[in-house]
């Protein structure tokens, strides 16, 4: 069950690693960003009665263009300034996007119903939600395409050397700047996913995305900042041991042991189980 | 040499914060030569070369290239006008293969089309790195990772070619291989401006020579000239204690 429910965790912590691995920004607001495509998926299926999987297809184009906007308008000229404008802007997008939620959709927990996820199916004695299984899936999906785009196409590799070496990427010609903002697009994107994942296998609350942000940092300094595979493996040790967690110490207690991991792997392994 | 002046640098300063790392600086590039530019450590040499290639702006003073003033213009505008450098340290980008490395090199506009006829070039340049072609960059040797830095930088198609401290840490039987290699990129029609420790060797190796000292540049003409300075004898034959 831990297995299955990490490839969410995986999926939501994709972004946050693509964006740091690039771009060197801890992006606070990505847990935010996640949580405004679970209401983007929420609008779309009460408004217009679209499925939250077939909604994508408008939510990742506008979280796309949101992305490039931010880092254009707002991120681009804050690096320019400082190293910790920044952050200081993504916290702000964060408190923006949670009270924008607030007024829109109410405190009230929402959760994206339908019937497939919810239903069940059995594996040996014991039964398993569809919505975990779907989870999994996506988050393998998700990273695999990061990936091939990340190694196989001619931005991609372009992103992956600017996240290598800022410098010598300037001088082979690669405008930074764009790069920077088709990885926030694609962190963007990634999030509109996570949140549509998310949305159908728990409720969601205009503040839930300070608690999914902290899942994504666990995973991604279990996995390894800025590796795909890392990151998705960190989502899959994640799940387990809150799993573990649950079972030996009982509910309250599940995320205790995963911070304790946290905190073992960063005084032993900083970089990561699988970091560079 | 014709004698076409390339890129002319007029007076800049340039600072690194409130530092001032360049003073008044003039330099000329002439078409199709081989320019040294010499100093110690801290000299401002690399200073010089990332402001050319658009990294740092002059504070005062201008920099015209073709007859045109680009010392406002971001590294991938002038790449794209056909200026690139090879970065002291070569940065490679260590976890990609060798030949990712030298498409990296053509990502601009212009260098895109002429992709293939590049490499071919390249690969008759170095040999070697044909036959390393799919190997991570990383565990090329120093002399292959300088040699990976330039075939990148001519993968960018340019006019001119800035190459900073190329022999840094390189067996003398290396460096003479990738001098070698530069006398034929010159062959081209490349202009070369080259930052060097090793002053005897630029002198040698280059047509003219600009010496900086502390951000100013207090010498320049040909290097058969400068080769009798007094001034050069005293301060880098003399003492000389980089080679």
């Amino acid at each position: 069950m831990g297995f299955l429910l990490g490839g969410l965790y995986a999926l939501i912590a994709l972004g946050l690693s693509m964006v740091f691995g690039v771009m060197r920004l801890i992006n606070l607001a990505h847990g935010d960003l996640v949580v405004l495509g679970s209401y983007m998926a929420y609008a779309l299926m009460t408004l217009l009665g679209l499925d939250p999987v077939v909604g994508l297809v408008i939510s990742v184009p506008v979280m796309c263009v949101l992305g490039f906007a931010i880092q254009k308008y707002l991120m681009g000229r804050a690096f320019g300034i400082s190293s910790e404008g920044p952050l200081i802007i993504a916290f702000g997008i964060s408190l923006v996007i949670q009270n924008a939620n607030q007024i829109m959709w109410t405190p009230l927990s929402r959760a994206l119903n339908t019937p497939y996820a919810q239903a069940s199916f059995r594996l040996g004695e014991r039964q398993f939600p569809v919505a975990y299984l779907l989870d999994f899936i996506a988050g393998v999906v998700v990273m695999l395409v990061l990936r091939a785009f990340l190694t196989r196409t001619y931005l991609g590799r372009a992103i992956t050397a600017a996240s290598q070496d800022k410098k010598a990427a300037q001088l082979m010609g690669i405008n930074t700047g764009r790069v920077y903002g088709f990885a926030f697009a694609i962190a963007m994107a990634s999030a509109a996913v996570a949140g549509v994942f998310l949305g159908m296998t728990f409720p969601f609350t205009p503040t839930s995305g300070i608690s999914f942000l902290t899942i994504a940092f666990g995973t991604v300094i279990i996995g390894g900042l800025g590796s795909m595979a890392g990151t998705f493996l960190g989502g899959i040790i994640l799940g387990i041991f809150q799993t573990l967690g649950g079972y030996f110490f009982g509910p309250a207690f599940q995320m205790l042991i995963v911070y304790v991991i946290v905190l073992v792997i960063l005084a032993i392994r900083p970089q990561g189980l699988f970091g560079r | 040499m014709s004698g076409e002046v390339l890129l002319t640098i007029r007076d800049i300063d340039v600072f690194h914060g409130t530092f001032q790392a360049l003073w008044q600086v003039s330099i000329e590039v002439k078409r199709g030569e081989m320019l040294a530019l010499i100093g110690a450590n801290t000299s401002g040499k690399t200073t010089l070369l990332d402001t050319i290639s658009g990294l740092l702006h002059p504070g005062k003073g201008s920099i015209t290239y073709e007859e045109r003033d680009i010392g406002r213009l971001d590294p991938y505008r002038i790449v794209e006008l056909g200026i690139t450098q090879v970065p002291e340290g070569r940065r490679i980008f260590p976890d990609m293969t060798v030949l990712d490395n030298l498409l990296m090199g053509s990502y601009s506009g212009k260098a895109r089309h002429k992709r293939v006829e590049n490499l071919g070039k390249v690969y008759e340049l170095f040999p070697r790195l044909e036959e390393r072609k799919k190997q991570i960059a990383k565990t090329l040797s120093g002399g292959e990772q300088q040699m990976l830095a330039i075939g990148r930088g001519l993968m960018a198609d340019p006019k001119l070619m800035l190459i900073d401290e190329m022999s840094l840490g390189l067996a003398p039987i290396v460096v003479d291989e990738i001098f070698r290699a530069l006398a034929r990129v010159r062959e081209r029609g490349i202009t070369i401006l080259f930052v060097e420790q090793n002053v005897r060797r630029s002198l040698q190796e280059a047509d003219r020579a600009y010496i900086l000292e502390t951000g100013r540049v207090v010498l320049g003409g040909s290097a058969a000239a400068l080769r009798e300075e007094d001034h050069v004898k005293r301060a880098y034959f003399g003492v000389e204690t980089c080679t």
